[in-house]
């Protein structure tokens, strides 16, 4: 058992869901990154978590790893754009499938895991230095 | 007549203990609040209090000579956690998450409080016998 575990858990916790951001942060800035052909243009990413069990044989601390990032798999819009550069022969152009309000909600939500697993942080850390003090005045 | 050390300290030190592993559960739980399919854990202070209380000195651990032996020991395997138990999720969640950020945090807080308090009270148990000991 080891409260220094915690330190672990928090940090891959921030990690993971800084991870998350980074594909938020993505799918925002290719919005509208179009392209002509739909097998060639941006899909949004999303990250894929997993509870990861401790190494060191502690059951009650369980960190967080980031499997990898998974693209998604649903069709790409087309719009009719014919005045656009990259326009197909039938001009259209293939938008990127990211939803916008999904990934502002997401972001929101991964920023506040991530205030959470610093709060964390913050916390042990003062219960820990409180409980070197345990005998002086 | 020697100080016993344990029963001077008594439930505080046990309760020490319980809160510290409170800690790393419910810093798991706040990590793994977007884990898919991760379950969300704490402890019933009164149980595992209680199992503190009971084992501390007269546990009998199984002699393990393979390191396919099962052990006695608290905290061995996953089920013999006095007191660990599964969260009953508020709403449920399409991914299987059953952590409630909210609720974790309060859990949190609730719980570094109680920390500090046991603090308080096992640092003035020391001082105490620190006085007694030095006189002044």
């Amino acid at each position: 058992m080891s409260t220094f575990d915690v330190f672990t858990v928090a940090g891959s916790g921030m990690s993971a869901q800084s991870v998350r951001l980074n594909t938020v942060a993505s799918n925002l800035a290719n919005a509208e990154s179009v392209s002509t052909d739909p097998s060639q243009v941006y899909r949004a990413k999303h990250p894929v978590f997993q509870a990861a069990a401790s190494t060191n044989g502690n059951k009650a601390s369980t960190a967080v790893n980031v499997l990898g990032i998974t693209e998604s798999t649903a069709a790409p819009d087309s719009r009719y754009d014919p005045g656009n550069p990259l326009a197909n022969s039938d001009g259209y152009v293939y938008s990127p499938n990211v939803n916008v309000v999904e990934e502002m909600a997401d972001m929101i939500s991964a920023s506040r895991s991530y205030q959470n697993d610093v709060e964390v942080m913050n916390s042990a850390r003062n219960m820990l230095l409180d409980t070197l003090k345990l005998g002086q005045s | 007549m020697p100080l016993d050390i344990n029963s001077y300290l008594g439930i505080h030190a046990q309760a020490l203990m319980v809160e510290s592993r409170r800690t790393e559960l419910l810093a798991s739980n706040l990590a793994n609040a977007d884990t898919p399919n991760y379950k969300a854990r704490d402890i019933d202070f009164k149980q595992a209090l209680a199992a503190a209380g009971a084992s501390s000195g007269t546990s009998l651990a199984l002699q393990t000579t393979q390191p396919g032996h099962q052990s006695t020991e608290a905290g061995a395997s996953a089920a013999a956690e006095p007191g660990v138990e599964y969260r009953v999720p508020m709403a449920p969640a399409l991914d299987g998450n059953t952590v409630d950020e909210q609720l974790e945090q309060s859990a949190f807080a609730e719980n570094s409080v109680r920390y500090q308090a046991t603090l308080t009270i096992l640092n003035s148990k020391l001082r105490s016998l620190m006085t007694a000991i030095t006189g002044s």
